[in-house]
C-alpha cells in the first residue's frame, strides 16, 4: 500500500511538472506572438530601437570579440594537434574558419550575449515591474510590449548577425595569429586556405543562426522580466531564468537549425 | 434629476487563486469629487484601482465610466493621470521627459523644446525648481520624486486622477505639502480623484468622501465630515489607530 502511494505521488509529481512545463511554453509562445504582432502595428519607437541597438550590439562587441579571439586561437591549436595524428596539419586554416563561421561564432556569441544582454534586459524590466514603472507606462497610454519588448527583440535580432560577423573575423584572426606565430604557418598560405575552402553558405547559415539566437535572448529576457516576482529575490530569479532558458534554447535551436541547414 | 457618477463599480469581484481580494465592491464617485479609499494593508485597495484602470481584469461585476462600460481604454487613459506609491518614474529618462512622457507620444507629440518648457511649468506647479528638469530620478529625494510623479500625473490636465499612497515614506512636513498640492490640483483641474491611503491626515486634507474597504467589500462610505461619527466600529478603530477592536491586527 505504501509502495503504491509512493508511485502515485511520484507520477503525480511528474504530471504536475509536465503540465507546468507546457503551461510555461504556452505563455512564452503567446508572449512571442503578442510581441511579433505589435512589431507590425503603429506606434513605433525608433529612438528606443536605436538605443537598444547600441546597448545590445555595440556594447557587446568587446565580450564577443574577446571570446571568439581566444576560441579561434585554441581551435587552431586543437586542430593542429589532432591533425598531426594523421598528417593533416594543413587543414588548420580551413577548419578554424568553417568551425568558427558555421558553429562556434554564432553559438559562443549567442551564449555570451545571453549572459550579458539577456540578464540585463530581465533585470531592467523586472525592476520596472516591481517598481510599477510598467503600470505607469500603461497609464500614460503607452503599450509596454510595444515600448519595451519590441525594440529589444528587434534590436537583438538585427544586431546579432553583425556581432557574429565581426566575431567570426576576430575568431579567424585568432586562429591566424596562433597559426602563423606559434605553429609556423606561412601567412599568405594561411589566408589562401581560409578563403579557398569557405563558401557563402557557411557564412549565411551562421548569420541565420545568429538572428535566431538574438531573437531568443531578447524574448527570454523580456519574458522573464515581465513575469518577474516581487522584490530583489524575484528580480534575481528572473535574471537567472533569462540566462538559463536562453542558453538552453540557443543550444537546442542550434542543433535544429544545423539539421535544417546542413542535412541535405 | 440625478447625475451619473463619473466612476461607478457594481459588484466587482477579484480573486488571486484562493485569495478573494474583492468580494463585491459597490462604489460611486461623482464628477469633480475626491474620494479617498482607506483600509488595512492587503484589503485590495490597489487591486481596486488596477481593476478600474483595466490593468487587472475583475472576475465579476461591472465598472462604469460616465455610466457606460469602458469599451476603449485608450480613450479613458488619454484623460487620466496617476501618482504611484513609489512615484514609478522612469530611471532611464531625465525628469523633464518623465513629466512630459505622454505628450511626447502619438501624432500630435510635442517637440523636445516645448516638452521641456511644459515640464518646467508643471514642476514649478508642484514647487520644484527648473534645474530639476534636467536631473535623473535617482538624483532626487523621495519627496522630490513624489512631486515629479505628481507633475507627470497632471501634465496632460486629466479629468480623472488616481493617487496611490501619496504620502507613504515621506516625513510629516513633506506629507503635508503633498496633501496640500493634491487638494489644490484636484480643485484647480476640477478633476475626479480617487486616492488610496492609510494616512488619516491625507484623508482629512484630500477627501470629499471616504470609503473604507474591509474584507473585500465597502464597509462604510460617507462624507469626510461624517467619518468621526460614522458609528461603525471598524471605521472608528481604523481612524483612531487602535490595536483593539473588530479588525484583527494580525492578518
Amino acid at each position: 500500500m505504501l509502495a503504491i502511494n509512493y508511485i502515485t505521488e511520484a507520477l503525480a509529481s511528474i504530471g504536475r511538472s509536465t503540465l507546468a512545463l507546457f503551461a510555461s511554453i504556452g505563455r512564452i509562445v503567446t508572449f512571442a506572438i503578442s510581441a511579433l504582432s505589435h512589431m507590425l502595428r503603429a506606434p513605433f519607437y525608433p529612438r528606443e530601437l536605436a538605443v537598444q541597438l547600441l546597448r545590445i550590439g555595440y556594447f557587446s562587441l568587446p565580450v564577443v570579440g574577446l571570446t571568439t579571439l581566444f576560441t579561434g586561437g585554441a581551435l587552431a591549436l586543437q586542430i593542429y594537434a589532432g591533425g598531426a595524428r594523421f598528417n593533416a596539419e594543413s587543414v588548420v586554416p580551413s577548419i578554424v574558419a568553417i568551425g568558427m563561421v558555421r558553429e562556434l561564432g554564432p553559438v559562443l556569441a549567442g551564449l555570451m550575449v545571453a549572459g550579458r544582454v539577456g540578464a540585463s534586459i530581465a533585470a531592467e524590466i523586472g525592476t520596472m515591474k516591481v517598481t510599477e514603472q510598467i503600470d505607469a507606462l500603461t497609464t500614460l497610454s503607452t503599450n509596454p510590449i510595444k515600448y519595451l519588448v519590441v525594440p529589444r527583440i528587434l534590436a537583438a535580432t538585427i544586431a546579432m548577425p553583425f556581432l557574429v560577423l565581426i566575431g567570426n573575423i576576430i575568431g579567424i584572426l585568432g586562429g591566424f595569429l596562433v597559426g602563423t606565430l606559434r605553429l609556423d604557418f606561412n601567412a599568405a598560405a594561411y589566408i589562401n586556405n581560409t578563403v579557398d575552402f569557405m563558401e557563402a553558405g557557411d557564412v549565411t547559415s551562421g548569420l541565420i543562426k545568429a538572428a535566431v539566437f538574438g531573437f531568443i535572448v531578447a524574448l527570454m529576457g523580456t519574458y522573464s522580466g515581465f513575469t518577474s516576482g516581487r522584490g530583489a529575490q524575484g528580480v534575481g530569479q528572473a535574471t537567472t531564468n533569462a540566462v538559463v532558458s536562453a542558453s538552453i534554447l540557443i543550444l537546442a535551436s542550434n542543433y535544429l537549425l544545423t539539421e535544417l541547414l546542413f542535412s541535405a | 434629476m440625478t447625475t451619473e457618477p463619473k466612476i461607478a463599480l457594481k459588484g466587482v469581484e477579484k480573486a488571486f487563486g484562493s485569495n478573494e481580494v474583492l468580494r463585491g465592491v459597490d462604489l460611486a464617485v461623482d464628477k469633480g469629487s475626491s474620494l479617498v479609499v482607506i483600509g488595512g494593508s492587503g484589503t485590495g485597495k490597489s487591486v481596486l484601482l488596477k481593476c478600474i484602470l483595466g490593468i487587472v481584469a475583475p472576475d465579476a461585476g461591472e465598472i462604469l465610466i460616465d455610466g457606460k462600460r469602458l469599451k476603449n481604454r485608450e480613450d479613458f487613459l488619454s484623460h487620466f493621470g496617476m501618482l504611484f506609491q513609489g512615484a514609478a518614474l522612469f530611471d532611464s529618462l531625465p525628469v523633464w521627459h518623465n513629466v512630459a512622457f505622454r505628450l511626447r507620444q502619438g501624432k500630435g507629440k510635442l517637440g523636445k523644446k516645448d516638452a521641456q518648457e511644459l515640464a518646467i511649468e508643471k514642476l514649478r506647479r508642484v514647487g520644484l525648481k527648473p534645474e530639476v528638469a534636467f536631473q535623473f530620478p535617482a538624483e532626487l529625494s523621495g519627496g522630490m520624486q513624489k512631486r515629479v510623479g505628481l507633475a507627470r500625473a497632471i501634465a496632460s490636465e486629466p479629468s480623472v486622477i488616481f493617487f496611490d499612497e501619496p504620502t507613504t515614506g515621506l516625513d510629516p512636513i513633506m506629507a503635508g505639502v503633498i496633501n496640500e498640492l493634491i487638494r489644490e490640483i484636484v480643485v484647480d483641474l476640477g478633476a475626479t480623484a480617487i486616492t488610496i491611503t492609510h494616512d488619516m491626515s491625507s484623508v482629512r486634507a484630500i477627501a470629499d468622501h471616504v470609503a473604507m474597504l474591509h474584507a473585500g467589500k465597502v464597509r462604510w462610505h460617507g462624507a469626510v465630515a461624517d467619518i468621526d461619527a460614522s458609528g461603525d466600529a471598524y471605521v472608528d478603530q481604523f481612524i483612531n489607530g487602535r490595536a483593539e477592536g473588530p479588525i484583527e491586527s494580525v492578518r
